[in-house]
């Protein structure tokens, strides 16, 4: 019995070490950790269980039959989050450079058909070279069946992918139909086709890193959601992140242990606005002094700046937040920023996370750049968005809401359940100077004239109280008082229930 | 006694002045200009009025407007504070013409004392120790020479007409005597269109020692002890104390007698301050005599007892003195900071902006009997705007002596929270503990000496590590007890770990707790365990703890994997990981922070408005390449030597944040 209980031991002590030692130390090398040492750190210390450590694969070309490595380049498994389950695989780079062979690809399907069954997230950390392609057409297939399974799982658990090294080639697709992609500085890159096929097709000379680097995709393409110094702080960022979501959409978002007082006041929200209404706030400061205990869990940071997203927690759960930000572009609307927050307010309205969204918009984005690249559609998919979404959802106008712009920002037309405003807010078609050059237009000429009728707009529109009489507004609010209003309110709303008419899926604007 | 007194200045001062005029029973009047609408002043005193435009000159310094608001008001005093109008002796006469009381010397006194060459005479002829030297004309470089000579080197050639230290050279043979001459000669005529010169005996090792004094308008005066003002930035006070930890009984008296008599020479009547220099044997010379409220007053309040605005109020009324010298007695240290919106890491530059929090050290007297005194014209919300002074707070202990009174300062400063705007918190915790301080061997150039490269911030030795160790254990277990209630699996039997790993710039230490009746009790590595007591909460930014019966304050905010902690003008990221996690940390790389000396980042935030070279350009030291607005002033962005631009980042319009790379460089 003794002997066959050490036979189990020696076989795990193998399937431990991988691609063997010296695979272990070029990865380190490179400043990576491996496969298993980054669960260690993802996963709740001693919460890991491994399934598949033996398997192997089935292939005889190429020389393959003589090289044999339990796990075949990829370990999965469960642990758990801070005491809340989640299933994981993680890529072992030591193994065929953690190419995924069909047998790697039924690894993974594996624990995604147990995460869907069981209503618990996936995370993946990604770090291989590709297809197996010893295997041919067997390494697509697997590719496609992980693919098939993201599609079936979306809006149903929340995936999360980690870029670790390197993605390339239709590997890309399975992180890209995650919710979250999340990158490490200098040892990950992502892109379709890499630098010597870009060089051969366009001639263009182009690194690894400016083409698919976590710089490149936290900032200019937008397909990761943030970057991180190395492996350790990116899994434990993935872990702050993790305690805000819930499981699966059968489940409400997590509530955590607060003390934070929810009729706290901060004055200083009342001197927030400035007087001149060109000159620009840090949104962030709203979110920080509304949000439990100050913390806020930004998703990218890096992009589209004049929209902020991220999670924060009231009351103990978690929200999602959307504000504009008038430092970055005034907080206009535009096709970037648009596509961003639509995509987070559609992560949130599928499991269940109200959203709380801070209105400062002067409208949206003008110029050719705009209408070429499709605003109107891309617009419309905020707009789309905020209009399905179900979850409850808050709105405070702290100052500019004009135009098509207000009726985007979860406007009390489009379904928000409580919409407040500050005393500062202008809710408008547009801002006095535009509105009067139209409407005056005979008296252009005139500027003292003109200056009367600016002022006459703004006496008349420049404020919350049109709104409110109409009731698009519930109630205007003491700037210091936001986040006892909005604590309240998301508190009330946990009971809502809407029945949307029955579709196979609407048609978002894509 | 006035029913309603006018303060014809902002901020901390004003505020000051309200504070005791309301405790007199009089009613106030605050003045602002556009930029102080919302300003502290406004709001605490009992009427307020508008006086125009933020730009000082077209506002505080406008003499018709403060009358108006008199008259408006029906105020009968006004207290001028200090700078704006505090010294200029038109504004007293035309206060005087108008009927109203000035709260500050007779005009006689603020014109003797306002010119340095006429204040030095005087004071000669009252028997005020003066600096060997010759005022008045000088011909040529010549006859510059020879009275250095006289007097001998190192001298000190200056400006008459200037202030601070423009047009102010030290000479230490005569060829340096000759060009100091010439030039300080040249700069002063287009400076302060008047070209008189002086020259006096260099002092070296030199103290900045002032006297308080305090007359009444029957010729009686009283000098209340020194202030120690050494530890200036080019010529600006940072910190003072009271006492002087330098001067004897028998000097304190004879500096204090000869104030006196100088304050007599001009029938001073009010508060005022003669300031001296004091060199290494204790010899002091007068410099100057301010005849005004001085900023650093309230160190002389806290040892004296004495409310000198309250006096100021009273002589200005009419009263005697109701102080003789013999009821003046020094009671204890205090110490003041100057909290200045000022980033200390780039080198002192001005920060001003939005004050998103604001929270200063509880006011008063706590168990151990120490005071602490904050002076403020500021509030979370508000503004530091760039139009006036960039002085955040005044923040005073007293305690029995100095080394408390020092100990209670570095406290203070621990818990006195400002954020939004860079300020110089961490660099006067940095002098709370620096050795040369706290032995008091200081002089007016401790500052350009103990930080000739500026401020880097503070290094924790090994003991300050621990500390922050043994703190960032006590914050990570309270909130992973609360944490633990939240959710309802069980997949383990929950035991915490034994212990975690405090890891501090790459260093790890092993941190065991143990949860005792009242607090915990930490180990860190090998050490003596702590014992540990705090009511923090996640979410504070503010962790007032109790380590082996010693109150700690430190700042707190989250970090990846732990908190960012202030304490002691230390600012640390301190991870708390299992020790799995810690050790496979050890093994990511060391990423140096990238090299920036090749490229020109933005200094703060700001709009490019302006690019002046394009990519390729070959540029000269001082050229300026950029122009970044910031707060509506436009700032030009220079050359610091010559280069090759070899890529710019940014194009105009776009927005900055402070350190974002604009253009960068070829070697």
């Amino acid at each position: 019995m003794r002997e066959i209980l050490e036979q189990l031991e020696e076989k795990r002590r193998e399937a431990h070490l991988g691609g063997g030692q010296r695979r272990i130390d070029a990865q380190h090398a490179k400043g990576k950790l491996t496969a298993r040492e980054r669960l260690d750190v993802l996963l709740d210390e001693g919460s890991f269980e491994e399934y598949d450590m033996y398997k192997a694969h089935r292939c005889a070309d190429f020389g393959m039959q003589d090289q044999q490595i339990a796990g075949d380049g990829v370990v999965t498994g469960w642990g758990t989050i801070n005491g809340r389950p989640a299933y994981v695989f993680s890529q072992d780079f030591t193994v065929f450079g953690g190419s995924l062979s069909e047998t790697h690809a039924e690894k993974i399907c594996k624990v995604m058909d147990l995460a869907m069954q069981n209503g618990v997230p996936l995370i993946g950390l990604n770090d291989s070279g590709g297809a197996r392609i010893q295997e041919g057409v067997a390494s697509l297939g697997g590719y496609a069946e992980v693919f098939w399974r993201n599609v079936q799982a979306s809006g149903v658990i929340p995936q999360i992918s980690v870029i670790m090294g390197p993605c390339a080639g239709g590997a890309v697709y399975s992180p890209a139909m995650t919710d979250f992609i999340f990158m490490v500085k200098d040892t990950s890159y992502m892109f379709v086709t890499g630098p010597d096929v870009v060089k051969t097709v366009t001639n263009e000379i182009v690194s690894a890193e400016e083409l698919g680097g976590a710089s490149t995709h936290t900032k200019k393409s937008s397909v990761a959601d943030a970057a991180f110094e190395n492996d350790v702080e990116a899994l434990l960022e993935v872990r702050r992140m993790y305690d805000f979501l819930p499981l699966s959409n059968r489940e409400q978002p997590p509530v955590q242990a607060s003390v934070d007082a929810l009729d706290r006041t901060e004055m200083s929200l009342d001197t927030l606005v400035p007087d001149n209404p060109n000159k620009p706030y840090d949104m962030h400061e709203v979110i920080l002094k509304v949000a439990d205990e100050g913390t806020l869990f930004e998703i990218q940071q890096e992009f589209a700046g004049n929209i902020l997203c991220g999670f924060i927690r009231m009351n103990g759960s978690t929200v999602g937040v959307v504000a504009n930000q008038p430092m970055v572009l005034a907080g206009c609307l535009d096709i970037d920023s648009a596509k961003k927050a639509g995509r987070f307010v559609r992560f949130c309205d599928a499991f269940n996370i109200p959203i709380l969204t801070l209105v400062d918009v002067p409208g949206f984005l003008p110029g050719t750049a705009q209408e070429y690249g499709g605003i109107i559609k891309n617009g419309a998919k905020l707009l789309f968005a905020y209009a399905e979404a179900t979850v409850p959802k808050v709105t405070v106008i702290t100052r500019k809401a004009y135009g098509g712009a207000y009726d985007v920002m979860a406007s009390k037309h489009i379904r928000a359940d409580v919409n407040y405003a500050w005393p500062t807010a202008e809710i408008a078609v547009m801002g006095a100077k535009g509105a009067t050059e139209i409407l005056y237009r005979s008296e252009l000429n005139d500027p003292e004239k003109i200056a009367q009728r600016t002022q006459d707009y703004e006496d008349r529109f420049a404020n919350p109280f049109v709104a409110a009489q109409r009731g698009f507004i519930d109630e205007v609010i003491m700037p210091h008082s936001t986040r006892r209003r909005v604590a309240r309110s998301f508190e009330l709303l946990k009971t809502k229930q809407v029945a949307g008419p029955f579709k196979k899926h609407g048609n978002i604007p894509l | 006694m006035f029913n309603k007194i006018l303060v014809a200045n902002r901020g901390e001062i004003a505020c000051r002045v309200f504070k005791t005029a309301k405790r007199m029973g009089i009613a106030t009047v605050a003045v602002y200009s556009e930029a102080d609408r919302n300003a502290l002043h406004v709001e605490m005193a009992d009427e307020a009025v508008f006086i125009g435009p933020p730009a000082a000159a077209e506002s505080y310094l406008v003499i018709d407007k403060i009358i108006d608001a008199c008259r408006q008001t029906g105020a009968q005093a006004v207290h001028p504070g200090y700078g704006f109008l505090s010294e200029r002796a038109e504004f007293a006469e035309r206060l005087a013409a108008e009927g109203i009381a000035f709260i500050g010397p007779p005009t006689g006194a603020i014109e003797a004392m306002g010119d340095k060459i006429t204040s030095k005479k005087i004071a000669a002829e009252a028997g005020v120790s003066t600096v060997p030297g010759v005022m008045g004309l000088i011909d040529d470089a010549d006859h510059a020479v020879r009275i250095a000579t006289e007097i001998s080197y190192p001298v000190m050639i200056k400006a008459s007409a200037g202030g601070g230290g423009k047009g102010m050279r030290i000479a230490w043979n005569d060829d340096e005597a000759r060009e100091g001459f010439e030039r300080s000669k040249s700069e002063a005529a287009s400076s302060f269109g008047d070209d008189r010169i002086f020259i006096e005996k260099f002092v070296t090792e030199p103290r900045h020692i002032e006297i308080q004094v305090l007359a009444d308008s029957m010729g009686e005066c009283i000098y209340l002890g020194e202030r120690e003002c050494s530890i200036q930035r080019r010529n600006q006070k940072v910190i003072e104390e009271a006492p002087s930890p330098f001067l004897d009984e028998a000097t304190r008296e004879a500096m204090g007698k000869q104030a006196v008599a100088l304050a007599k020479a001009v029938d001073y009547a009010s508060a005022g301050t003669v300031e001296f220099i004091v060199d290494k044997d204790r010899k002091f010379y007068f410099l100057e005599m301010n005849t005004r409220l001085q900023v650093e007053h309230p160190v002389t309040e806290l040892i004296t007892g004495v409310d000198l605005v309250e006096h100021m109020i009273r002589v200005a009324a009419g009263e005697p003195l109701s102080l003789k010298q013999s009821d003046i007695s020094l009671n204890g240290w205090a110490v003041e900071s100057r909290l200045y919106a000022e980033d200390p890491y780039r080198n002192f530059l001005p920060s001003i902006g939005r004050l998103t929090r604001y929270r200063p050290p509880d006011e008063g007297t706590d168990s151990d009997g120490n005071i602490v005194r904050n002076d403020t014209g500021v509030f979370e919300g508000g503004e530091i705007s760039m139009y006036y002074d960039p002085m955040i707070a005044k923040l005073c202990t007293w305690a029995p002596d100095r080394a408390a009174a020092i100990g209670k300062m570095a406290d203070a400063l621990d818990q006195f929270e400002v954020e939004g705007i860079g300020h110089n918190v961490p660099f006067l915790a940095a002098v709370m503990d620096h050795d040369r301080f706290r032995t008091g061997n200081i002089t007016t150039a401790f500052i350009a000496e103990e930080y000739p490269d500026g401020f880097r911030g503070v290094e924790a030795d090994n003991e300050l590590s621990a500390r922050f160790a043994a703190v960032a254990a006590v914050l990570d277990d309270i909130e992973c007890t609360l944490r633990a209630k939240a959710h309802g699996y069980r997949f383990s039997d929950g035991k915490n770990p034994a212990g975690k790993t405090v890891r501090i710039d790459r260093t790890n230490r092993r941190a065991i707790i143990a949860e005792e009746e009242n607090g915990r009790l930490v180990t860190i590595g090998d050490r003596q365990p702590v014992h540990v007591t705090t009511d923090w909460q996640p979410g504070a930014t503010l962790a007032q703890l109790v380590v082996d019966k010693r109150m700690l304050a430190f700042k707190v905010d989250t970090a990846p994997g732990g908190y960012r902690l202030r304490h002691r003008g230390i600012d640390l990221v301190v991870q708390v990981l299992s020790d799995r996690v810690a050790e496979l940390a050890d093994l990511m790389p060391d990423k140096p922070p990238p090299d920036t000396s090749n490229m020109l980042l933005c200094p703060m935030p700001g709009l490019v408005v302006a690019l002046q070279v394009e990519e390729g350009a070959q540029v000269e030291e001082g050229q300026s390449l950029a122009i970044v607005e910031a707060m509506k002033m436009e700032n030009v962005l220079r050359a610091e030597r010559p280069a090759k631009v070899s890529k710019i980042q940014v194009e105009v319009g776009d927005s900055l944040a402070v350190d974002d790379v604009i253009m960068e460089f070829e070697t």
